[in-house]
C-alpha cells in the first residue's frame, strides 16, 4: 500500500517539479510559455468536469458555455466596466456558480442521455446568447485589452513568468480540491451515484443534492477557468464559448483520466502539445485526433493516467502475491479487479 | 394573408428536412438506446456529396441526391461497426464522446477536401409557382413532395418489409428479437445505414436553399434532438409531427417576431419541454 502510494506520489512529483520549473527551462521560448499558460487555464476547467463527469458520471456538454461565462464577465467587466483583476474574477467565479446552481435545478432532472443533450442545448444558447447580444458582448467582433492582474507589491503580472506561477497556484487548488474530494466522504458518494443512481439511493445518498452540488462546483471551475484564460490571451470573442470547446475540454480529460488527479492536466497539456505539432495543419488536426479520441474510448476509457494507475495496482497485486507465495502462506482471494477500481487516486 | 400562406409554405419545407433528420436519429435511438451526436456531421457530408455529384459529376439533382445518401449509408454501417459496435455494452457516456470523435474527424475531414469556405449549390430547379395567390420557389416545392415520397417509403418499409420489421422488434425488445432468430447486429448496421441516408436526402434537398459550411450540421443538430425529444426518443410519427412543428414554428417566429427568435425557438422548447417532462414529451414507455 505504501509503495505503491509512493509511486503515484512520485508521478505527482515529477508532474509538479515539470511545471515548477517550466519558465526557467523555456526562458527565451515566451511562445511555449503562452501555450503552457493557455493549457492551465484549459486545465482549471478540465477539473470543473471532471467533477461532473469523472466523479459523478453525468456527461455535460454545458461547460464549454460556463466557461465562455467565466471570459465574457471577466472581460466585460474589466474593460467596459473598468473593474479590477481580482474583482472581475470574483464576479465569474460567483456567476457561473449561481448560472451552474440554476442550470442544474433544471438539468438534473434529466438523466443520462437526456442530460447531455439538455446541457448541450444550454451550452448552445449560452453561446447564441454571448455571439448574438451585441449591445453587451460586442458579439463577434469581441473585446481587446483584458486587464491582467494588478501588481501585488514586487509581483508584476505583465511578466509571463510571473503570471504563470499565479495560474499554478489556481491550478494547485483545483488538483488539491480534487484530490480531497476523491478521499473523502463525497466523493466517494459520487463515485456511488456514477456507479448506480438507484443504488446510490438505496444505501442512503440523497443522489439529487449530491448531482447538484457536483454540477455547480463544476462549472464553477469551468468560470474560474474561462476568467483566467480571458486575461491571459487578452482579447474575448465568441469561440471561447462554443460547443468546440466543449468537445475538446471532454478530449482533455478523456486522455488524461477520469476521475484522477493529475489526469486532467497531464491530459490537457499533452493534447495542447500534440496541437502544437499539428500546428502546420491546424485546421485538420482532427483526422488524426477524431480517431484517437475514438480509439480512447473504445480501447483506453480510463485514459492515460487511468491506465498508469491500474498497471501500478497489477504490479502491487504481483508482488503481494510473490511475497505470500515466498512466505509460503496460501494465496488468498487476489483484491477486486482493477475494472471495479478505476478511479483510484494518483 | 399572402405572407402567411408563404411563410407557411416555407416553414413546411423546413420541416420536411427536419424530419428526414430527425427521423434516422430517432430510429438509431430506438435501436441502439444511444444519441448519436454525429449525425449533425452526417448531414453535412450528405450536403458535400450532394454538392460533389451535382457540381463537379455534373449529375442531375435528385440523382444526385439518391448518390449521396448511397454513399452516406456505406458511411453511416462503417460508423456502426467502426465506433459503435464496439462500444455496445460501455457506459452511456462512452457513445457520446466516441461520436463527438467521429464528428470532428468528418468536419476536419471535409475541410480538408472542400475548404472552410462557404460554398452555395445552385439548384437546377428554378422557377416559381403559384400556389393559394402566393409564389413559392420549386425548389421548396420539391422539398416537401420529396420528403413526403420518402416519409411514406420509409413507413412502407418499417410496417411492410421483413427488414423493416426486424428494426421494429428490435428497437421493442432486443433480447427477445434476437430469440426470434433476428440478429440485432445486422438491424443496427441496417438501422445506421437508413439513418445516414435519410439525413443525406434531408441535407440534399436543403442545400440549394442554405449555404454549405463544415459545421453546417451543428446547429440543425441541436434543433433534431429538440425534435425528437418532444415527439419522443424512438418514436417515428413523433418525429414527423414534431418536425413539421418545429419548422412551422420557427418560419412563423421568424416572420412575425424576430430573426434571433427564430433560431433559438428550438432551444427554448427543448429546455421547455425537458424542464417539465424531463422523460420527454410523448414518450412511450421505455423499458430500463
Amino acid at each position: 500500500m505504501k509503495l505503491t502510494f509512493s509511486i503515484r506520489g512520485v508521478g505527482a512529483l515529477l508532474v509538479a517539479a515539470a511545471l515548477l520549473f517550466a519558465p526557467l527551462i523555456l526562458a527565451e521560448q515566451n511562445y511555449l510559455l503562452r501555450v503552457l499558460i493557455t493549457g492551465i487555464t484549459y486545465a482549471i476547467a478540465v477539473y470543473g468536469l471532471n467533477i461532473i463527469l469523472g466523479f459523478t458520471g453525468q456527461l455535460s456538454l454545458a461547460h464549454g458555455g460556463f466557461f465562455g461565462i467565466g471570459v465574457y464577465t471577466m472581460g466585460l467587466l474589466t474593460t467596459d466596466y473598468d473593474w479590477s483583476f481580482w474583482s472581475a474574477l470574483l464576479a465569474a467565479i460567483v456567476l457561473t456558480t449561481v448560472v451552474g446552481f440554476l442550470a442544474g435545478l433544471l438539468a438534473l432532472r434529466t438523466r443520462e442521455a437526456y442530460f447531455a443533450i439538455f446541457t448541450m442545448a444550454l451550452g448552445l444558447i449560452i453561446y447564441m446568447v454571448i455571439s448574438r447580444w451585441e449591445d453587451v458582448t460586442h458579439a463577434y467582433s469581441g473585446v481587446l485589452g483584458v486587464k491582467l492582474p494588478e501588481d501585488i507589491g514586487p509581483l508584476d503580472f505583465s511578466e509571463p513568468a510571473t503570471y504563470y506561477y499565479l495560474l499554478l497556484v489556481f491550478l494547485a487548488a483545483a488538483a488539491y480540491v480534487t484530490y480531497t474530494l476523491r478521499v473523502s466522504n463525497v466523493g466517494r458518494r459520487l463515485l456511488a451515484i456514477r456507479t448506480s443512481e438507484d443504488l446510490a439511493s438505496s444505501i442512503g445518498i440523497n443522489v439529487g443534492l449530491n448531482k447538484q452540488l457536483a454540477f455547480t462546483a463544476s462549472a464553477g471551475f469551468a468560470g474560474l477557468g474561462g476568467a483566467l484564460f480571458a486575461s491571459a490571451e487578452g482579447f474575448i470573442g465568441p469561440n471561447s464559448s462554443s460547443i468546440d470547446l466543449t468537445f475538446e475540454l471532454l478530449m482533455f480529460l478523456l486522455v488524461g483520466g477520469v476521475a484522477t488527479v493529475m489526469g486532467p492536466i497531464v491530459g490537457t497539456l499533452l493534447v495542447l502539445m500534440l496541437f502544437e505539432a499539428f500546428q502546420d495543419f491546424q485546421a485538420y488536426r482532427f483526422i488524426l485526433l477524431g480517431p484517437v479520441i475514438i480509439a480512447l474510448v473504445i480501447y483506453a476509457p480510463q485514459g492515460l493516467i487511468g491506465r498508469l494507475n491500474q498497471l501500478t495496482f497489477y504490479w502491487k497485486r504481483r508482488r503481494a502475491a510473490a511475497q505470500k507465495t515466498a512466505a509460503g502462506a496460501p494465496e488468498q482471494n487476489s483484491p477486486a479487479d482493477p475494472h471495479d477500481e478505476k478511479t483510484e487516486v494518483r | 394573408m399572402t405572407l402567411f400562406i408563404q411563410q407557411f409554405f416555407n416553414g413546411l419545407s423546413l420541416g420536411g428536412v427536419y424530419c428526414l433528420a430527425a427521423i434516422g436519429l430517432t430510429l438509431v435511438f430506438g435501436v441502439l438506446r444511444i444519441p448519436n451526436l454525429a449525425h449533425g456531421a452526417l448531414y453535412m457530408v450528405g450536403a458535400y456529396l450532394t454538392y460533389f455529384f451535382l457540381t463537379s459529376a455534373g449529375v442531375p439533382y435528385i440523382l444526385a441526391i439518391a448518390l449521396a445518401a448511397l454513399v452516406l449509408a456505406g458511411i453511416g454501417i462503417g460508423m456502426e461497426r467502426v465506433v459503435f459496435h464496439p462500444l455496445r455494452n460501455a457506459p452511456h457516456t462512452h457513445h457520446m464522446i466516441a461520436a463527438a470523435g467521429a464528428m470532428f474527424f468528418l468536419h476536419s475531414l471535409v475541410q480538408a477536401i472542400w475548404g472552410a469556405d462557404f460554398r452555395r449549390m445552385e439548384s437546377p430547379i428554378t422557377g416559381r409557382v403559384e400556389i393559394l395567390g402566393t409564389q413559392v420557389s420549386w425548389q421548396r416545392v420539391t422539398i416537401v413532395i420529396t420528403a413526403v415520397v420518402v416519409l411514406i417509403a420509409l413507413t412502407w418499409f418499417i410496417k411492410k418489409t421483413v427488414h423493416g420489421q426486424s428494426i421494429e422488434a428490435v428497437e421493442q425488445d432486443r433480447v427477445g428479437a434476437s430469440l426470434v432468430g433476428i440478429n440485432p447486429n445486422r438491424v443496427s448496421m441496417l438501422t445506421f445505414g437508413l439513418a445516414a441516408a435519410l439525413v443525406a436526402v434531408a441535407a440534399g434537398l436543403v442545400a440549394p436553399i442554405n449555404l454549405i459550411y463544415p459545421t453546417m450540421g451543428d446547429v440543425i443538430m441541436v434543433k433534431v434532438f429538440a425534435i425528437i425529444i418532444l415527439g419522443g426518443l424512438g418514436s417515428i410519427p413523433g418525429a414527423i409531427v414534431g418536425g413539421f412543428t418545429l419548422g412551422l414554428a420557427e418560419a412563423m417566429a421568424t416572420t412575425y417576431v424576430s430573426a434571433v427568435a427564430g433560431e433559438v425557438i428550438a432551444f427554448v422548447v427543448l429546455i421547455l419541454v425537458l424542464a417539465i417532462r424531463p422523460t420527454g414529451l410523448l414518450t412511450k414507455a421505455v423499458q430500463r
